[in-house]
């Protein structure tokens, strides 16, 4: 259920602003993957390239290659829906649906996509993500009430959940709690810990200790100045990162003593 | 246990619950003697002299008591509460109006009735075959607006992009701004080319509302497109549900509350409407059923010709006008009903 993702020279412009430059990365399947560094360096704009999710804003585009499995995500006959089905992505803001319950919202997916579903696998589907989001206990009794009805904390879960509920290889996200209190935090990144048995996943932080805690690997994203393109400076094991980088800025960064 | 505040937290003073009643009361006291003196008063002048002199009490007042910032704090109050009350003015008069006027004649008869065989100073007759008129060239004019209208507006705001798009967003833009006479002027030139100079039928008159009525959809519709949080559309997209369902299943049906209301205004604005129908849908005393052949009367038309004529076609015209307002309100209601069975469920 989980795929690996080879990055190869990848270019990301915005038009004809070239964003984050000459990135070359593995994903491992069945881990995580945390990619740090400073606002503005491109993080979340590499992240949503590997759901071509970056296209949908006007003018953007990208070049290179991003091999999911050997796969090129960016070959010319690829659908970008259909990569999107299978790499899945949780926003930085949770944002389930207004218009739909707590059910509809893990079924948007497939109800979304015209989809028929039988009932009984249709609620086997919800509970099944909600357990997988760690949120069935909590919304078991109100299934049918609005999900904008629940907390922050329990709303970004309802998205993990929403996301899974598609079965993808690849579950993405973009800093996914630093709309969140600690302890709904803690909650997401338990769940991280269970999720990555079955699935790879992408996280974008702002919070070291976070990629500390939870990742296997971790990426650092630099900037040279405003204008400039990003680079992906570093890449290893989160333990080596965290303890002894091989390039100073990084060093820098994590340690706090940045810029 | 008594708490005692520190004296930099204490009000300087404070005027009294019923103080500015009273002040109120006062001002209208003082201005209708004031033009008892200089005139004769009316209802209107003193209105109006005491609406001023209770602002400039009411905040001179404050100001002595309670300091200046509670004093503009009070004149912002006043003159908003007045801006309100003026604008309430001319609708609440137009209804009492309308209502007074209107009951007069209003009954079931002159609901389900036409004008076959009514002449000279006879009471009887009604507008029901301007009531059909009404509901066939405004219901046609809807049928060809709301989905035309729609559709423009979910290119605008989905899809367009360049040159082709700021060229229709201008062309709507003047479009709202056409004095209706011009579309019934447009739609009779084009029957006038296609079909022959003496056709008149609803759906002409449906064709010259329809060109009012586009722009006023594609502009609420757009507005209301634009109000969709963007994250939701990344939210469909990320699930893999491509652009075409996005639109239809999740920003249509966030927005489908302030489209209900948008388009109910647009038909709102051209159910009313005179002078285009009047050119070309006409007016007659029967009740014409086939929307493409031969004149049909409409209300606005109806009540217009009925009070040219004078005497019993005066209240009538009346009539007529309290039925229009009351099937506006009707559609109003339906709308509103509707967009609060589909509005976004929040916290409950």
């Amino acid at each position: 259920m989980s795929k690996r993702i080879d990055v190869k020279d990848l270019n990301v412009y915005y038009g004809d602003f070239l964003a984050v430059e000459g990135v070359n990365m593995t994903i491992e399947p069945r881990s995580v993957t945390a990619l740090i560094g400073p606002s503005g360096c491109g993080k979340s704009t590499f992240l949503r390239t590997l759901n071509r999710m970056h296209e949908v804003i006007p003018g953007a585009r990208v070049e290179g290659e991003a091999l999911m499995d050997g796969q090129n995500l960016y070959a010319p006959d690829v659908d970008p829906v259909q990569v999107r089905r299978q790499v899945g992505m949780v926003f930085q803001r949770p944002n389930p649906f207004p218009t739909m319950s707590i059910a509809d919202n893990v079924l948007a997916g497939v109800k979304l996509n015209n989809n028929r579903i039988r009932k009984s696998e249709a609620e086997a589907l919800v509970e099944e993500s909600l357990r997988g989001a760690n949120l069935w206990n909590e919304v078991k009794d109100r299934l049918d009430r609005p999900g904008s009805s629940l907390s922050g904390g329990q709303q970004q879960r309802l998205c993990i959940a929403r996301a899974i509920a598609v079965k993808p290889q690849v579950l993405l996200m973009d800093e996914p709690c630093s709309a969140l209190d600690p302890i709904s935090t803690l909650a997401i990144e338990d769940l991280m810990a269970e999720l990555k048995d079955e699935y790879t996943i992408v996280i974008v932080t702002h919070n070291m200790q976070q990629a500390a805690r939870v990742s296997d690997r971790t990426g650092f994203f630099n900037i040279a100045g405003t204008g400039k393109p990003g680079h992906l400076i570093e890449m290893d094991d989160t333990e080596k990162m965290f303890s002894s980088p091989s390039v100073k800025d990084t060093e820098d960064y994590i340690s706090g003593r940045f810029g | 246990m008594t708490t005692t505040t520190a004296p930099v937290l204490q009000r300087a003073g404070h005027l009294p619950r019923w103080a500015p009643w009273v002040i109120l009361a006062g001002a209208f006291v003082a201005a209708f003697l004031l033009l008892t003196v200089i005139s004769e008063p009316t209802i209107a002048s003193v209105a109006l002299v005491g609406g001023i002199l209770f602002v400039v009490a009411v905040w001179a007042a404050s100001r002595a008591v309670e300091g200046p910032r509670r004093a503009k704090d009070r004149l912002a109050t006043s003159l908003v509460t007045g801006a309100f009350i003026l604008a309430m003015i001319p609708l609440v008069s137009l209804v009492w109006i309308v209502l007074a006027r209107g009951a007069s004649l209003m009954s079931w008869d002159f609901l389900t009735t036409d004008m076959t065989g009514i002449f000279g100073d006879m009471r009887e007759g009604g507008a029901l075959h301007a009531i059909i008129g009404t509901l066939w060239v405004t219901g046609i004019a809807s049928l060809i607006s709301i989905p035309l209208g729609i559709f423009t507006a979910i290119y605008l705001v989905e899809y367009g992009r360049g040159r082709l798009a700021r060229a229709i967003t201008i062309l709507v833009d003047v479009m709202t701004g056409i004095p209706s006479i011009v579309a019934g002027l447009f739609a009779f030139a084009f029957f006038t080319i296609i079909v022959g100079p003496a056709y008149r039928s609803a759906f002409m008159g449906a064709i010259a509302l329809a060109v009012l009525m586009t722009p006023v959809v594609v502009r609420s519709v757009e507005e209301m497109l634009r109000l969709v949080p963007n994250e939701l559309r990344e939210a469909s997209y990320a699930l893999g549900v491509p652009k075409w369902l996005t639109v239809v299943k999740v920003v249509l049906r966030t927005a489908i509350a302030g489209i209900t209301t948008g388009v109910m205004i647009a038909i709102a604005r051209v159910i009313g409407e005179t002078a285009p129908l009047l050119m070309t849908t006409g007016i007659i005393a029967t009740t014409n059923n086939d929307p493409f052949e031969g004149r049909m009367a409409t209300l606005p038309v109806f009540a217009y010709r009925q009070y040219a004529q004078g005497g019993v076609g005066v209240e009538r015209a009346w009539a007529a006008a309290l039925t229009l307002v009351a099937i506006v309100m009707l559609l109003n209601l339906v709308a509103r009903l509707v967009s609060r069975y589909f509005s976004p469920k929040g916290i409950s």
